[in-house]
C-alpha cells in the first residue's frame, strides 16, 4: 500500500495509470484485434471519481504542494464527470470518424491528470506543470484528425497562443518567486500579508503576467482569439471536453492563486478583472449573434460564460465564491450535453455543424432535438434549467458586493444570448425537413449519456439547494 | 558581482525579442523558436532570483521548465509537420480555412 502522504495524489495516479494501460494496450494490440479501450478509460475515470469522493472532507495534503481540500475535490469531480461523459459520447463517434481509439483515450486521461493537478496545486510550479500536462494533451486532441485541415489548423492556433500564454504565466511565476522567495502559495500569501508591499511594481507585474496567462486559458477577451478556431476545428466530442474541463481547471487555479495568495492585493487586481469580465461578456454575446456555424456560435457562448464566472470571481463574497463552483458545474454539464448531441448527430463526411443542418431536426430525430433544446435553454439561462440558477447566483453576488455595472452588463448580455440559442431551437421545430441526408441515429451509450446530462440539468435547475450548499461549504472554509 | 537588475534587464529584453518574433516572423518554425526564447528568458530570471536570494530553488525550477519546453517543442513540431503535409507551406498566411 501507498504511505498516507500519497493520499492526495491517488486520484491523479488512478487516471495516469489508466492512461498508461490504454497506451500499452494500443501498442501491444495485434493488427485487427479489438480491445475495449473505452471501457478501460471508463474504469480508470470511475476509480478516480471514487478516490475523490473518499478524499472529501479530509483535507489531505501530499508533499506539501498538492492539497485535496474540498474545493479541489469539488472541481476535480466536475472534471472527472466531464471525462466520463466524453468517453461515453466518444464510443460511437470514434468508430464512425475513424479516430484512433488508443491515442484518443490515453490523451483524454492524461489531460484529466493535468486538470486535477491544476485544481489541487498549492504551488505555482505544480500549477504550471499541471497546466502544461493538460494543454499538451488537449492540443493533440484538437488536431487528432490529421487528414482534416481545419482540425490541424485549429490545433496549431491553439498551440501557438497556448504556448505564448504559458510563457507569460511562467514569467509571472518568476516575479512572484523573486518577490516572495518561494513558489508555494501559502508562503507567498504569508509573505504578502506580513509585509506592506502595496504598490510594489514587481508584485503588480507578477499579478499582471499571471492574469494574462490565466485569461488565455479561460479565454477571456481580449485573449480569446484561439477559442473559436480551436473549438470549430476540433471534433465535437473534444470541443465538449476542452470547453468544460480546461475551463474548470483554469478557473480553479485562477481562484486559488488570486483569492488565496494575492488576496491582500484585491484592490489592484479586481478592477483589471472587472474590465476583462465586462469585455468578455459583451464580445462573447455580440459576436456570437453573428455566427451561422453552430460550433463557432457555442464557442462564443462559452467565451461569454467565462465572463459570468469572472464576475463571480470579482465579487468574491461568500455568495460569489459558492456561485463560481456552482456555475462551473452547471456550465460543464450543459455544454457537454450540447456538444455531445452535435457530435452524435454528425457523420464522417459532414460534421453537421452549420445552423441550417438543424432545420427540421424535430421531425427526423425528436428525442435528440428535445434533449438539445433543454441544453440550449440552459445555456441561455431560462428557468427551470441549471443555467438559470447559476446566473441568478452570479448576478446576485455581484449586486450584493456593489458591482451594479457588471450585473447590468451580465443580464443584458444574457438576454441577447437567448436570441442565438433560440434561433437554433426555432430552426429545429419550425422549419420544414431539410433536404439533405437524415442525421445519424443516436443510440446506445451516447443516448444514455445524453439523457443523464439533461436529467442533471433539470435536477440542478429545480432542486439546486443540495449542490449549492456543497459548493458553499467546500469553498467557504478555504478562502 | 553583477547586480540582480542587470540579469532582469537581459531577461526582459530576451522576452520582448521572443514575443516580437511570435508576431512578426512569417515562418512557423521561427515562431516556435521565438517561444523557446521567451521560455529561456524566464529561465534566466529564475536563476537570477534564486542566486540573489541564495537559494537553490531557482535552478531546480529551471530543470522543470526545460522538461516542459522539450515536451512542448515535440508537440509543436508534430503539429507543424501535419500542417505542412496539407499545404506544403510554412507561411502562417497560407492557413486561413478558419475565420472569425
Amino acid at each position: 500500500m501507498l504511505p498516507a502522504s500519497f493520499n492526495a495524489v491517488v486520484p491523479m495516479l488512478c487516471a495516469g495509470a489508466g492512461a498508461l494501460v490504454v497506451m500499452l494496450a494500443e501498442a501491444w494490440r495485434r493488427k485487427g484485434e479489438r480491445f475495449p479501450m473505452a471501457l478501460l478509460a471508463f474504469i480508470a475515470l470511475a476509480a478516480t471519481g471514487i478516490s475523490l469522493i473518499f478524499l472529501w472532507g479530509r483535507n489531505q495534503v501530499s508533499f506539501e504542494v498538492v492539497t485535496a481540500d474540498n474545493f479541489a475535490v469539488f472541481v476535480s469531480l466536475i472534471i472527472v464527470a466531464a471525462g466520463l461523459l466524453t468517453v461515453a459520447f466518444s464510443t460511437q463517434v470514434l468508430e464512425r470518424d475513424g479516430i484512433p481509439e488508443g491515442e484518443y483515450y490515453a490523451l483524454v486521461l492524461f489531460a484529466v491528470v493535468g486538470m486535477i493537478m491544476m485544481a489541487m496545486a498549492n504551488d505555482l510550479l505544480v500549477l504550471f506543470v499541471g497546466l502544461e500536462v493538460m494543454s499538451l494533451g488537449v492540443y493533440v486532441l484538437t488536431g487528432i484528425r490529421r487528414d482534416n485541415l481545419a482540425g490541424i489548423e485549429g490545433a496549431f492556433k491553439y498551440f501557438l497562443l497556448g504556448a505564448f500564454a504559458s510563457a507569460f504565466f511562467l514569467y509571472g511565476i518568476a516575479f512572484t518567486f523573486g518577490v516572495a522567495g518561494s513558489t508555494r502559495l501559502d508562503k507567498v500569501a504569508a509573505f504578502l500579508a506580513a509585509q506592506s508591499m502595496t504598490g510594489n511594481p514587481m508584485v503588480l507585474l507578477a499579478m499582471g503576467l499571471l492574469i494574462v496567462g490565466f485569461a488565455f486559458k479561460v479565454s477571456a477577451v481580449p485573449f480569446h482569439m484561439w477559442t473559436p478556431d480551436a473549438y470549430e476545428g476540433a471534433p465535437a466530442v473534444v470541443t465538449g471536453f476542452m470547453s468544460t474541463g480546461v475551463k474548470a481547471a483554469a478557473f480553479a487555479g485562477f481562484v486559488r492563486v488570486f483569492l488565496a495568495a494575492f488576496e491582500p492585493f484585491k484592490a489592484d487586481w479586481a478592477p483589471a478583472l472587472m474590465v476583462l469580465a465586462a469585455a468578455t461578456m459583451i464580445v462573447g454575446t455580440v459576436v456570437g449573434v453573428a455566427q451561422s456555424h453552430l460550433k463557432r456560435m457555442l464557442a462564443y457562448s462559452s467565451i461569454a460564460h467565462g465572463g459570468y464566472i469572472l464576475v463571480a470571481l470579482v465579487a468574491a463574497n461568500q455568495l460569489g465564491k459558492a456561485a463560481i463552483l456552482f456555475y462551473l458545474a452547471t456550465y460543464a454539464i450543459t455544454n457537454l450535453a450540447a456538444f455531445g448531441a452535435i457530435a452524435l448527430l454528425g457523420s464522417k463526411d459532414s460534421a453537421r455543424d452549420g445552423l441550417h443542418d438543424y432545420a427540421g431536426l424535430w421531425y427526423s430525430r425528436p428525442w435528440v432535438a428535445g434533449l438539445l433544446t433543454v441544453a440550449l435553454l440552459s445555456l441561455g439561462g431560462l428557468p427551470p434549467t441549471a443555467g438559470f440558477i447559476g446566473k441568478w447566483y452570479v448576478f446576485s453576488a455581484a449586486v450584493s458586493s456593489g458591482y451594479y455595472g457588471l450585473a447590468i452588463i451580465g443580464v443584458l448580455s444574457s438576454v441577447i444570448s437567448v436570441f442565438f440559442y433560440m434561433r437554433v431551437v426555432v430552426m429545429m421545430y419550425m422549419t420544414d425537413k431539410s433536404t439533405g441526408a437524415a442525421p445519424t441515429p443516436v443510440r446506445g451509450v451516447g443516448m444514455v449519456a445524453l439523457v443523464v446530462t439533461v436529467a442533471v440539468i433539470l435536477y440542478l435547475g429545480i432542486l439546486p439547494t443540495r449542490v449549492l450548499n456543497l459548493a458553499a461549504a467546500s469553498i467557504g472554509s478555504i478562502f | 558581482m553583477i547586480p540582480l537588475g542587470h540579469y532582469l534587464i537581459v531577461s526582459a529584453v530576451l522576452f520582448a525579442v521572443g514575443s516580437a518574433g511570435v508576431f512578426m516572423r512569417r515562418n512557423l518554425i521561427t515562431i516556435l523558436l521565438s517561444i523557446e526564447i521567451m521560455l529561456n528568458a524566464v529561465n534566466l530570471a529564475f536563476v537570477a532570483f534564486g542566486r540573489h536570494a541564495g537559494i537553490v530553488d531557482g535552478q531546480i525550477i529551471v530543470a522543470f521548465v526545460m522538461t516542459v519546453a522539450a515536451a512542448e517543442a515535440a508537440v509543436g513540431l508534430a503539429i507543424v509537420v501535419a500542417l505542412f503535409r496539407h499545404r506544403e507551406s510554412l507561411n502562417p498566411d497560407a492557413f486561413t480555412s478558419l475565420k472569425w
